[in-house]
């Protein structure tokens, strides 16, 4: 396998495809938004308990590939516990490093431990879109967006 | 046939990805150039561009008789009763398109039915749902088989003296399938449908002939077949065509104009309105030359043995699931893995250098 390929598929990020976690719905969630991208079949259900302007708890469901799956499960366990505010600049930065507008460093690995594995996305193009679904999809729901559908091809 | 040296006519294919020879499995998406493909387009840019049907110069005749020259190449090729048959349209998407909003429009009326196969890509299913909400009526599907065969009993059942069109795919795109198109078009006639065949993926594949298959209507794309992307065709036998509105208005499509009211074309113009592309008509012609030059029934044995090879070893690999078993298919291999998502197969392989396509297809050449 070469070397992209390994910075892709990173042991982080194969292990949260294999067993996502907060892999599960909310029952007393109040907020909910659903994410797709049209071009892979990807669909994700993020469910969001709000305590004010805080995230309490948060589980998704949806079927992807194993970038977005992960992605959607790294971000679950980042968020949690954030304010809206810190949930947003969490994806300001995330959209940076898959885009390649921000390059990793040992500091932003140390920040963002698990989420720094995502950095070999910005490689591979095509896939930037599987990564972001998920962060995607929070925005939504952190802005109150219940039951709207996101998609990847209106980001374009 | 040397497979070496046929693929030295594809420039493209002599190219490494990330570091390693390209394989291109593609092919059921669009097929790569061979460079008389290439050669052509240059030719007619670099030497006689100019806009058809109309210059009274020396250019302008030329890019005409050229034009026109391939509508017969095209003819033959898929063994049509008359030039005038043959219809250049943007695509097999705008084909299908072209028979629905203006045959469709013109016929269906509400409580009527269209049928289509579960094989069908979307440009022959989004058309006719369309068609069908605009008029009130109903789309109906005929089933398949696990192996990806349509089941004939049922396609039949669902015809009735309602159905007014049948729109089926001659091979499918995912799962290779053959359609016994004879036999489904045979029956459509006997309750009054006419029928649309959607041959984007057959015309690289089998020896068609749209008056031995008998349907109503025929579409292809030339990018599937070697040829330039946003040029296809749309064959219709020539008593429908004549009896259908125009698809577009402008220029090339009329006869004459005056404020208050046109009158329409002859076959095919009428349904070529504005500027054809021209360049994509002379491509598509030098597509079907070269395509043609090769023995069908050497190339169709060479396919079959490569798929045949591909579908045992596949099956040899642990957690791999074949899609589209029929007895009869052209060389496309679907397959899913267990637990592993087609995307991230997809980026694995590039990196070996094989360009395949999201869901997994193979089309060997």
């Amino acid at each position: 396998m070469s070397e992209n390929l390994k910075d892709l598929y990173q042991e982080v990020i194969l292990d949260h495809n294999k067993n996502p976690r907060n892999f599960r719905k909310l029952e007393d969630s109040n907020r909910h938004s659903v994410g797709f991208n049209p071009l892979c079949g990807d669909k994700l259900d993020l469910y969001l308990k709000m305590d004010g302007d805080k995230i309490e708890s948060v589980g998704f469901l949806g079927s992807g590939c194993a970038i977005s799956k992960s992605s959607a499960s790294v971000m679950t366990t980042v968020v949690k516990g954030k304010t809206k505010k810190e949930a947003e600049e969490l994806l300001d930065i995330f959209s940076d490093m898959v885009t390649g507008k921000k390059q990793m460093n040992d500091q932003l690995v140390e920040d963002f431990g698990s989420l720094a594995a995502f950095s070999g996305v910005s490689e591979f193009p095509a896939r930037v879109k599987c990564a972001s679904l998920a962060w995607h999809t929070l925005k939504a729901a952190l802005e109150g967006q219940n039951q709207e559908s996101v998609c990847t091809e209106k980001e374009d | 046939m040397d497979v070496k040296t046929l693929r030295e006519d594809f420039p493209i294919l002599s190219q490494k990805v990330h570091g390693k020879p390209l394989v291109y499995l593609d092919n059921a998406a669009t097929t790569q150039k061979p460079q008389t493909v290439i050669d052509t387009l240059v030719r007619y840019y670099s030497e006689i561009n100019s806009n058809i049907h109309r210059g009274v110069h020396l250019l302008s005749e030329k890019a005409t008789a050229e034009y026109e020259s391939s509508r017969h190449i095209v003819k033959d090729f898929l063994g049509a009763a008359h030039d005038r048959e043959i219809i250049f349209t943007r695509g097999t998407t705008e084909s299908i398109n072209l028979v629905a909003a203006t045959w469709g429009r013109t016929h269906l009326k509400s409580g009527d039915e269209v049928l289509i196969t579960s094989l069908e890509h979307h440009s022959n299913i989004v058309p006719w749902q369309m068609l069908c909400q605009e008029k009130g009526a109903i789309l109906k599907v005929a089933p398949i088989t696990d192996a990806g065969d349509v089941v004939l009993d049922e396609f039949k059942k669902l015809l009735n003296p309602k159905t007014k069109i049948v729109a089926l795919v001659h091979v499918s795109n995912a799962l290779g399938t053959i359609n016994p198109v004879k036999e489904m078009v045979g029956a459509a006639h006997d309750v009054g449908a006419v029928v649309l065949v959607d041959g984007a993926q057959a015309v690289a594949h089998l020896d068609v002939n749209v008056q031995a298959l008998n349907c109503d209507f025929y579409a292809f794309s030339a990018h599937k077949l070697y040829g330039p992307t946003g040029i296809g065709v749309l064959y219709g036998k020539e008593k429908l065509l004549n009896s259908m509105p125009p698809y577009q208005g402008g220029g090339d499509m009329i006869r004459e104009v005056s404020f208050q009211k046109s009158t329409y074309n002859d076959l095919p113009y009428k349904f070529e309105a504005g500027t054809p592309d021209i360049s994509g008509v002379i491509g598509l012609a030098a597509a079907i030359r070269y395509f043609k030059q090769w023995d069908h029934h050497e190339l169709f044995a060479y396919e079959q043995e490569i798929v045949s090879y591909a579908t045992e070893r596949l099956k040899q690999c642990p957690g791999v699931r074949l899609i589209g078993t029929s007895a009869t298919k052209v060389s496309v291999v679907s397959f899913v893995m267990e637990d592993v998502h087609p995307h991230d197969i997809g980026t694995i392989l590039d990196h070996e250098g094989l360009q395949s396509a999201r869901v997994i297809i193979v089309r060997c050449l």
